[in-house]
């Protein structure tokens, strides 16, 4: 796809003081905000991991209570899923959307602004609840990130109703962000950019926010009824009452599987615009891989009672929600071989960006792997609620989207600040994170398998040994962490200059915009061929 | 600075406009998910709640060449200062046969409570099967202090019940009515006899 | 590649080097019921399938990263789609799918078949305990954690089967079907014993049911498995597996231990009996949330220690115990303990940890109270 290249623009300027960020409407400015924001998240989320790793090093209760166990592992699950994943995803379609189909900035600029600011006041109201924990003032949420009833409902503690007010501005956030995404995607892509010549990170953005649109709301609905029956009488949820605590799972996944798939799309799509690049060589079958994504998308809606194959359902229904989620299996399969026949007899090289996207491809397909052996029901009754789900969600969460985050940073930094990052820094904490997340979660597989619950402070000392493996490869990952901080910190201070192109192998009208890009570009739409 | 450059027009209005009416349409799915929900399971009887009264206007047909085994379970919600068991633990009935068994419950606290009786039947798949003509489940009961009551169920297993099914376990879980709370703010209690050792 | 197996390799080399091995497995356990083996069995096919899948998947990406690459000089191709593959990478998996839907489609409908049970077992979740009911034999009782707070504490070393033993175990008989019926008195629980392939979730208000039959005698050991508050971790399960005429008379010796728990109402304790008795049923039944030393959790659980209803009035003292505070964690112990263990619970809460008020609380004072 060619491009014309619009005159560079000769008064970049740029709002100044606290007013540019509080009053932002410029996309990469909102782009920032919502990465740096993520990036703070994933250091209290990660703090709140390693707790629970230095309590489940050794058997024996070492260092918090049970009650404060509880409330860590579920504020480390809500921090992850809704501080730092989805904001981060939604840091980089603002970032890139933009200048990937030429548009000047988001369809509403405006709405951009509050979609973010409504994240530090959601998760500030979390976080409190968790700071008056500590200090004894009553328990932060304690019943897992996802809440069932009546745990969270008849027993849930004061902080509860919090807790809900704070999914409604997360959720407000998140579909306001997405009705950003449809509207800038439909309407201001540059003349001659029809929908099947958008980069493919375009694409999975638009089928997410679609996602988001359709079940955002649906949670909504399930924690305002929580809200009703803590607080106003209902019974949705209590059986006392007509309720039934198994609609609340029902409506729950009904949200929830499809917000894992919103939480793995927008990686698919950059590690489909990472891996042509560093091959040298066009992505493979673009239009199936916008077919597969699609595909996944429908299907996220009807597989969401793999999740409660223990709950008492009749067999019919196990047998339907065990074939529509196996069959996911293959939209997603043919995901992975489109990657690998992009890499097939291309010209590659490794950098940092590369290195986190391959990395992706081998751990992400652990994750599926292990996936497609919960949906198998009769085996699953011995998987549920074990640390064998926990290693499955890590894989594709940690090794999956989190890794995709980290190589869109390092593929893209160059072009938002100009200057190109410490390879050989990028290449180290590629290193130590890729190993360390290995030894962290795949001992996880061995201790689900041997009968270890999850969400336990405590376990039988037949699970001692993978746990301490577990608790070291923790405690090497997160400060690893701290290396990718740093180099991005200076990355953004300076660096050897970006070129335009930034990479040899680039693709897409992003790499025609001057490194860094400027404050404002495609003001005027480039012609796409 | 304009977002939309000239040459571009804007349909942002309309495309916002019909996205927040899926917005307001999943929301109220959501909530459209509680009544699907019971249908459903009433249809299906998938989660083992039993309906309502039923009542016949001729006998039904009774079945003699099948004998189903009803358990009977009684289960108190943890807030429930109640003894409460069936009076017989199992019973074997014909399909189509009217079976009235008792249920005794006994409020062994010193103040009046009122509790709500959750029935569920197993396997799921024959609650819609499980008809009853009589259930202290249908009324809140009402027991003062040191009460005891009999209660009684008066069902029949519909002889459309699929054929692999052969036992059936009913129970039933009391719960404090929400109405109790008022008066449970209140706990007094006097006391009969009380050893001290000084 | 090297991105797993070096880590694996890190992994065997920390394994290799730690001394108490013996313990740890690697993979499911292949149980003693034809559902744990049914599982084992799909387990097994569906991860060697992922494997072998696994092996080709990741041995040509390994090649190519070995081989295509500029350094060495590989000149890229530029064909970017053949509808063959696609086609045929499309339909393989499909058939691969299909080839593993089938046997467990057969090992599901068999798991879930519960017919023609020969006993039915009544299991009910409580926080943080179990509630076992034999349905028409009369025996029923608690099934709670039985490892000390010290072991937990760090303060004395733990014991073999440590956080898997409970105080009361139930028994089952060799070779028949056992029903187990599952329901809940507040949150919703989950019984799982891996060794039979069962686990079923236990929630409040309705019932559920699974079944086991169970050819190997032993003893057996599982746990709570849904999250169901502070000490969901502590509510272990275990079950021993006799020949049906010893299981026959473990259930005559519950049935006459029940009786003489019930007649020991009926006596007059002495003090000494009353705090010994009371302090080890506190600690089963109490401490979970009022904690041995008595102090609770802020705001979370009250304090027993000087607390207004523990040196107030004893009447107002057995009714909480007795009838629970509704809207709260505290449960109505009434319909769980029997008299002589809620008068011991209430004589030792009103003299320990300084508390000291020199009441005594009879099991006849229980039972008039209720």
């Amino acid at each position: 796809m060619n491009a014309v290249v619009e005159e560079h623009h000769d008064h970049d300027h740029k709002p100044t003081g606290i007013g540019r960020w509080l009053f932002s409407t410029n996309h990469k400015d909102i782009g920032s905000m919502y990465l740096w924001f993520a990036f703070t998240m994933f250091f209290i989320g990660g703090a709140l991991a390693l707790l629970i790793r230095a309590e489940l090093f050794q058997p024996g209760m070492q260092i918090v209570e049970p009650e404060f166990f509880n409330q860590l592992t579920t504020l480390h699950g809500l921090i992850m899923v809704f501080g730092v994943i989805m904001p981060a995803f939604v840091g980089l379609a603002n970032w890139q959307l933009p200048m990937m189909i030429g548009a000047p900035d988001m369809a509403l600029p405006r709405m951009n602004n509050w979609s973010f600011w409504l994240l530090p006041g959601a998760f500030g109201m979390l976080l409190a609840s968790l700071v008056m924990s500590i200090m004894g003032l009553g328990s932060a949420p304690n019943f897992g990130w996802t809440f069932y009833a009546p745990l969270s409902t008849t027993y849930g503690p004061d902080s509860t109703d919090y807790f809900i007010f704070s999914v409604h501005l997360m959720g407000i956030s998140s579909v306001m962000g997405a009705i950003n995404v449809i509207a800038t995607i439909m309407n201001l892509r540059a003349p001659g950019m029809t929908y099947m010549k958008m980069p493919i990170f375009v694409w999975t953005w638009f089928i997410t926010a679609y996602l988001l649109i359709a079940v955002m709301p649906v949670l909504a609905g399930v924690v305002t009824m929580m809200l009703t029956d803590r607080n106003f009488g209902t019974s949705f949820f209590d059986a006392a009452g007509g309720g039934d605590p198994v609609m609340f799972q029902h409506v729950f996944w009904f949200f929830g599987h499809p917000e894992v798939y919103i939480m793995i799309l927008p990686a698919f799509g950059i590690v489909s615009s990472i891996v042509p690049t560093f091959s040298r060589k066009p992505l493979f079958g673009y239009s199936s891989m916008v077919y597969a994504t699609a595909s996944i998308a429908f299907l996220s809606f009807i597989v969401w009672a793999h999740h409660m194959f223990t709950v008492g359902m009749p067999v019919a229904g196990e047998l339907f929600f065990m074939y529509s989620t196996m069959l996911i299996a293959i939209p997603t399969g043919v995901k992975v071989f489109n990657w690998i026949s992009t890499m097939w007899r291309g010209a590659l090289t490794f950098e940092t960006p590369m290195l986190f996207a391959i990395a992706f491809i081998f751990l992400f397909t652990m994750g599926g792997f292990t996936g497609l052996m919960l949906c198998i029901a009769p085996a699953d009754f011995q998987y549920h609620d074990t640390y064998f789900v926990v290693a499955h969600f890590h894989y594709v969460l940690v090794t999956g989207a989190a890794f995709s985050i980290m190589a869109a940073v390092y593929f893209w930094l160059p072009k938002w600040t100009g200057n190109m990052y410490d390879e050989k820094l990028g290449k180290l904490h590629f290193w130590l994170t890729t190993i360390s997340a290995n030894v962290l979660f795949f001992p996880m597989h061995f201790v689900g398998l041997a009968g270890m619950p999850r969400r336990i402070p405590d376990y039988a000392l037949q699970f001692a040994e993978f746990n301490q493996i577990a608790s070291v490869g923790a405690f090497v990952f997160g400060f690893s962490q701290l290396i990718f901080l740093y180099v991005v910190i200076k990355c953004v201070r300076g660096g050897e200059k970006a070129t335009d192109k930034v990479w040899e192998g680039a693709q897409g009208l992003e790499f025609d915009l001057p490194s860094p890009a400027p404050f404002h570009s495609y003001t005027t739409p480039p012609e796409v061929k | 600075m304009s977002v939309q450059a000239d040459n571009q027009t804007t349909d942002n209005p309309k495309i916002i406009g019909k996205l927040l009416i899926v917005v307001v349409a999943m929301f109220g799915f959501g909530f459209a998910l509680v009544p699907l929900y019971d249908v459903f399971c009433d249809i299906t009887g998938l989660n083992g709640k039993t309906g309502d009264k039923v009542s016949f206007e001729t006998a039904p047909i009774v079945d003699e060449s099948r004998l189903i085994k009803v358990t009977f379970l009684a289960s108190l919600n943890e807030s429930m200062p109640w003894e409460f068991k069936p009076q017989q633990s199992f019973i074997e009935v014909h399909p189509g046969e009217p079976t009235t068994i008792s249920y005794i419950a006994r409020n062994i606290s010193n103040k009046s409570i009122v509790g709500n009786a959750v029935p569920s039947v197993s396997p799921g798949l024959a609650a819609a099967y499980f008809q009853k003509t009589e259930c202290f489940c249908f009324t809140q009961q009402e027991l003062k202090a040191g009460e005891e009551k009999i209660m009684p169920v008066t069902f029949i297993v519909d002889s459309e019940l699929s054929d692999d099914i052969n036992e059936i376990a009913l129970s039933y879980t009391f719960f404090t009515s929400k109405q109790n709370n008022e008066d449970l703010a209140d706990n007094t209690l006097t006391a009969k006899s009380i050893n001290t050792f000084k | 590649m090297r991105a797993v197996t070096r880590p694996l390799g890190l992994v065997c080399l920390l394994l290799a080097s730690s001394p108490a091995l013996a313990e740890y497995r690697l993979n499911l356990e292949p149980g003693v019921t034809v559902t744990s083996q049914n599982a084992y069995d799909i387990h097994q096919i569906v991860m060697w399938i992922c494997v072998v899948i696994g092996i080709v998947v990741y041995g040509v990406m390994t090649y190519s990263i070995l081989t295509h690459t500029k350094a060495k000089g590989h000149k890229p191709a530029t064909f970017d789609d053949n509808l063959t593959i696609e086609i045929l990478w499309t339909v393989i998996p499909i058939l691969i799918l299909i080839g593993m839907a089938i046997p467990a489609t057969s090992a599901l409908l068999d798991m879930e078949d519960v017919s023609d049970s020969d006993m039915s077992i009544k299991v009910t979740g409580y926080q943080w305990k179990w509630h076992y009911d034999y349905v028409g034999e009369d025996v029923s009782f608690f099934s709670n954690l039985s490892t000390p707070m010290e072991q937990i504490k760090n303060q004395e070393a733990k014991g073999e089967n440590y956080l898997l033993e409970v105080d009361n175990k139930i028994v089952v008989p060799t070779g028949k079907k056992v029903r187990f019926l599952f329901t809940s008195s507040d949150v919703i629980h989950a019984w799982w014993v891996p060794a039979f392939g069962v686990k079923k979730d236990a929630i409040p208000g309705f019932i559920n049911e699974s079944w086991a039959r169970v050819d190997e005698p032993g003893i057996y050991r599982g746990q709570c498995a849904e999250l169901c508050g502070a000490n969901h971790g502590f509510m272990p399960i275990v079950v021993e597996a006799k020949s049906e005429e010893d299981y026959l008379a473990w259930l005559n010796e519950k049935k006459s231990a029940q009786a003489a728990a019930a007649e020991s109402g009926n006596k007059t304790w002495t003090m000494d009996e009353l705090m010994a008795h009371g302090e080890a049923a506190y600690n089963t039944s109490c401490a979970a949330c009022h904690q041995v030393g008595g102090e609770g959790l802020p705001n979370v659980f009250p304090g027993l220690i000087g607390s207004a209803i523990v040196t107030g009035d004893v009447a107002k003292h057995i009714d909480v115990v007795i009838n629970g505070v509704a809207g709260t964690g505290m449960q109505a112990f009434g319909p769980q303990l029997n008299d002589a263990d809620l008068a011991a619970i209430i004589t030792y809460e009103r003299n320990a940890w300084g508390n000291n008020s020199g009441d005594m609380v009879q099991p006849s004072d229980v039972k008039a109270a209720r």
